[in-house]
């Protein structure tokens, strides 16, 4: 059934309202009465409250209403992914409060709340809610919170450890390592992030007195997971007396997965004052200290081998900073979507991890673009490139060496997903990754690497190269994986999608995911339009509203492409099966003699007797004439299940030089080649990839977020928080493989991650690569001029 | 205590009461309805709010409502007022050049303004000129793009509108 349309970089639906100006943020929205929220937030990291007073911001102008934690009938917020999921992990749990109510965690936890006539109103009551602080020392440090000696944030985490959490064959790999010729032991950082989304968040919240039903407009990533949180596990509000709305969302990249304290309270406030609405748009400085934070691991590595270059075990210690407390799903981040894949795309037979997630004084850390697979791609590529030095191997060469031969699918990876509800075991299901790293090797030229390093040397500067050959998992999630482990939401995760061919021929098809950028009501338009013959100007896409769109789990995790858009083929595949049988009917004629060909529905071996999709529609939707047992009207739901992940792959080269003078990185090439499967629209696919590419750059180079001792969010603005600019990245070179996925009828992989997981390692590998003649065998990122001066200073250049 | 204020906004006189310490990103959003504007940090560093004034590209949470008075602002809701698009608009969606959007009127404000002043730019200076503007969703590959592709467009005085729901 596909035509043209799908798999062409046709031009996004969505992009006129964006390029004039029309789109609709949530800060956009105007109602009338609204009313705005102001959120006192703390700023100690760490400290005991012995009292609020808030009488003088009750009495200054233009408040309605000041709440605070005892205000709140509805603490704390919920934690949806325990390390382990259910399978008996001790996890030392604290969740995050809708206000604080007797101490603060970290500097930016919401202690009050105002509401007043105006924005400004709002903020400047705030400054006058008195608080008797008894503040206490902080930590801040990932692994020395672990140590003797640290303070303690919380009663039930001894040592601050919210867990520990292992996966592999430990007697097996601490076997391996002993054994082996050659191990590479490192300690390695994966600093914590800012992830910034352009448009930071928001919400709104309205309350109807008369039908005592609440509306909340939210920039989510996921409406209809926060009706069902803040309902069942926040307020206690039947779930369908609530609506949750998603504008246009203006960026996410995992912040907006999950229940924030400010949801609950612009709902709580609404229904103080009466019902009228309560807008509350967090400014850059509070989204840096109360949105969800990203990374931020200490791990230690054991990589042990033949000098051959064979990889024979991987042992690996990390300690995972979650924060002060734990938001939505962040125990799971740095356990299942981290080591699981540990052993990216080789074959190491004992691949042993353990995990301590850590509490400390800082904002909460949850899933950000790649989520777990980022820090676990930059392990195992550092590792690689270290094994391959230690042993004096190309590091090419090691990489193909240990590859996952592309007839070893479906692959057992030794700490992987493990076994589903019905005994299925969760494999990697498909890849074929040396021709992904031959093409990049010959686009950037690697055989004269040697040379261009020459070359730069003429100028000044230490060229480096750096590789990663990555898999990651996308797709999520089987729910009976989920059902088997508790993991993920704790939930199921499948997609839904209804579609219906209206009266006139027009389709609207409604769907429970939630896009972000990302493009959505281009790719599913092109998607119906290919399934069901039609134009994609007949087609329009709707989603984000819990009110008149089926269930969802929403976008993150690169599921869209694969879950999402199975069920939205399944949904077309029911209405053609529907409108077929109609057309036997309209034709009499017996349903298998109809062949369908476009949208054209027509007698075999007479094609002059026909109808088109719009014929049968505009009969079936009206419903005069309908065949024994057929209901009226076009309209069908699809749910998906998805019986795997998805596995894309691929290999990412950073070419970096770094100034002989200054210490000065600059990124000069990045050659990308990407195993996505097959793509419903490259032009959106190279998109995803430029932007994640740029993310995962940002952290090797540049983004760090920086508390102080005392808990103090130095990096606390877009002041100090570098962010990836224009004159700062090169243009992109870009390429595939393409293995189609099996587990969609479509064979496509999902993207939205794969570029962030790959590049900070190229990037970091090239850096390093670049300081060899200085004797560096490892630095921590991010790569700033002043540290990698510092390591060149510390030994004379060898060559 | 509130200032009267009269600006040109896309066009049309426009007098607005407002407190001194008011943005000229918050009136042109809050009091004029122009949303397209937008905010996205609060320390000149984002560009989202970069609107035009006198011809020149402002960030326009660094001026306050009562320094344009009596001066000319031009938003991205005026970028082509007939209905159409814009060569820079056309070529932002051509190339592909936004993903979320929210960026993006800042985006096409600052290329504006470097193509008024350089018509045949190379890429280091494209780079170099939305340098105060962020964008988190691009990795820029694609803005750079569509500024190239809209210069050429201009410099061929082949700047027909093309409706914008075409």
């Amino acid at each position: 059934m596909t035509t043209d349309v799908l798999g062409s970089p046709v031009k996004r639906v969505e992009d006129p309202r964006f390029i004039t100006g029309k789109g609709r943020y949530l800060d956009d929205i105007q109602m009338t009465g609204m009313t705005y929220m102001a959120i006192l937030r703390s700023p100690y990291a760490n400290a005991n409250i012995r009292s609020i007073d808030t009488s003088a911001a009750k009495a200054m102008p233009g408040v309605i209403l000041v709440l605070t934690g005892a205000d709140v009938p509805y603490n704390p917020l919920p934690m949806a992914w325990p390390a382990g999921g259910s399978s008996g992990v001790q996890n030392n749990i604290n969740m995050p409060r809708a206000l604080a109510t007797d101490d603060v965690k970290w500097t930016g936890e919401g202690v009050a709340a105002v509401i007043a006539e105006t924005p400004e109103q709002a903020a400047d009551a705030v400054e006058v809610v008195h608080v008797d602080w008894e503040p206490l020392p902080a930590v801040v440090d990932t692994e020395g919170a672990t140590q003797p000696g640290a303070p303690q944030l919380h009663e039930n985490a001894p040592n601050n450890v919210v867990f520990v959490w292992t996966v592999g064959d430990k007697a097996g790999t601490d076997a391996a390592v002993d054994a082996a010729e050659v191990v590479v032991r490192q300690r390695i950082v994966n600093q914590r992030l800012i992830p910034n989304p352009m448009e930071v968040r928001g919400d709104i919240g309205l309350y109807n007195p008369g039908t005592d039903e609440y509306t909340v407009w939210m920039s989510s990533q996921t409406p209809h997971i926060q009706r069902l949180l803040l309902t069942a596990f926040v307020t206690g509000i039947p779930e369908h007396k609530v609506r949750c709305i998603s504008p246009d969302v203006g960026g996410a990249f995992g912040t907006k997965i999950f229940c924030y304290a400010d949801m609950a309270l612009v709902m709580l406030a609404s229904k103080l004052i009466g019902g009228r609405p309560v807008k509350w748009v967090e400014t850059r400085r509070e989204n840096y200290q109360s949105t969800t934070h990203g990374r931020d691991h200490v791990t230690y590595l054991e990589i042990a081998g033949k000098r051959d270059g064979e990889v024979t075990g991987l042992r690996v210690k990390t300690y995972a900073n979650l924060g002060g407390r734990l938001s939505t799903i962040g125990p799971g981040v740095p356990t299942t979507l981290y080591a699981r894949v540990l052993a990216g795309c080789y074959k190491i037979p004992n691949v042993y991890c353990e995990v301590t997630g850590v509490y400390t004084n800082t904002t909460f850390v949850d899933a950000y673009r790649g989520a777990g697979r980022p820090e676990a791609t930059y392990v195992i590529e550092r590792a690689m490139d270290l094994f391959a030095a230690e042993i004096g191997m190309d590091r090419a060469a090691v990489r193909r060496k240990n590859f996952i031969a592309p007839d070893a699918f479906p692959y057992d990876n030794p700490s992987g997903l493990g076994t589903a509800v019905n005994g299925e075991k969760i494999y990697i299901d498909s890849g074929n990754y040396e021709p992904a790293l031959n093409k990049a090797l010959m686009t950037v030229g690697y055989d004269d690497l040697d040379k261009a390093k020459a070359e730069a040397r003429t100028r000044g500067k230490h060229l480096g190269l750096g590789l990663s050959t990555y898999i990651e998992v996308c797709g999520v999630a089987p729910s009976k994986w989920i059902g088997a482990v508790g993991e993920g939401w704790g939930a199921a995760m499948w997609e839904s999608a209804n579609l219906k061919v209206h009266l006139t021929g027009k389709v609207i098809l409604t769907m429970g995911t939630q896009p972000q950028g990302q493009g959505h009501e281009t790719t599913y338009s092109q998607i119906i339009a290919s399934e069901l013959g039609l134009a994609m100007d007949d087609i329009i896409v709707q989603h984000s509203d819990t009110l008149g769109t089926p269930f969802g789990y929403g976008s993150y995790g690169s599921r869209t492409s694969s879950v999402g858009s199975t069920a939205a083929i399944k949904a077309a595949g029911k209405v053609r099966e529907k409108a077929r049988r109609y057309a036997a009917h309209m034709l009499e004629a017996s349903v298998d003699d109809i062949e369908v060909v476009g949208a054209e529905y027509r007698v075999k071996g007479s094609p002059e007797k026909k109808k088109t999709l719009q014929e049968i529609a505009f009969a079936l939707d009206l419903g005069f004439s309908l065949p024994e047992g057929m209901e009226p009207y076009l309209d069908e739901t699809a749910y998906h299940d998805t019986p795997n992940c998805t596995w894309p792959f691929g290999t990412h080269i950073a070419v970096v030089e770094v100034d002989e003078d200054t210490g000065k990185v600059d990124l000069v090439r990045y050659v990308a080649v990407d195993d996505v499967g097959n793509k419903i629209n490259p032009m959106i696919v190279d998109g995803q990839l430029h932007g994640g590419i740029a993310q995962g750059v940002g952290q090797a180079l540049w983004e760090e977020a920086i508390y102080g001792d005392d808990g103090q969010l130095l990096s606390g603005s877009m002041l100090d928080y570098a962010l990836p600019r224009a004159s700062w990245m090169p243009n992109l070179e870009l390429d595939e493989t393409v293995t189609p996925s099996p587990v969609n009828p479509i064979g496509v992989k999902g993207v939205g991650e794969a570029g962030t997981i790959a590049s900070t390692a190229a990037v970091a590998n090239a850096v390093i690569d670049a300081l060899k003649p200085f004797g560096v065998r490892h630095l921590d990122m991010p790569f700033t001029a002043p540290k990698v001066w510092r390591a060149m200073q510390s030994q004379e250049v060898r060559s | 205590m509130t200032e009267q204020v009269r600006l040109t906004v896309n066009g049309v006189p426009r007098d607005v009461e407002v407190e001194p310490r008011r943005l000229l990103v918050q009136t042109l959003r809050e009091d004029l309805g122009l949303t397209g504007t937008h905010v996205g940090c609060d320390t000149s560093q984002c560009g989202a709010c970069t609107v035009h004034l006198d011809g020149r590209a402002v960030k326009s949470c660094t001026v306050l409502a009562i320094q344009a008075d009596g001066h000319v602002v031009t938003t991205i809701e005026g970028m082509a007022p007939d209905g159409g698009l814009h060569a820079i608009q056309a070529a932002f969606w051509a190339k592909h050049g936004l993903q979320c959007g929210f960026c993006t009127p800042g985006m096409i404000m600052s290329a504006a303004d470097l193509l008024e002043s350089n018509p045949d730019p190379t890429d280091d200076e494209i780079r170099h000129a939305i340098e105060g503007n962020i964008c988190r969703c691009t990795g820029y590959h694609n803005i750079v793009a569509a500024i190239r592709e809209a210069a050429s467009t201009l410099r061929a005085g082949t700047d027909v509108p093309a409706a914008a729901n075409a």
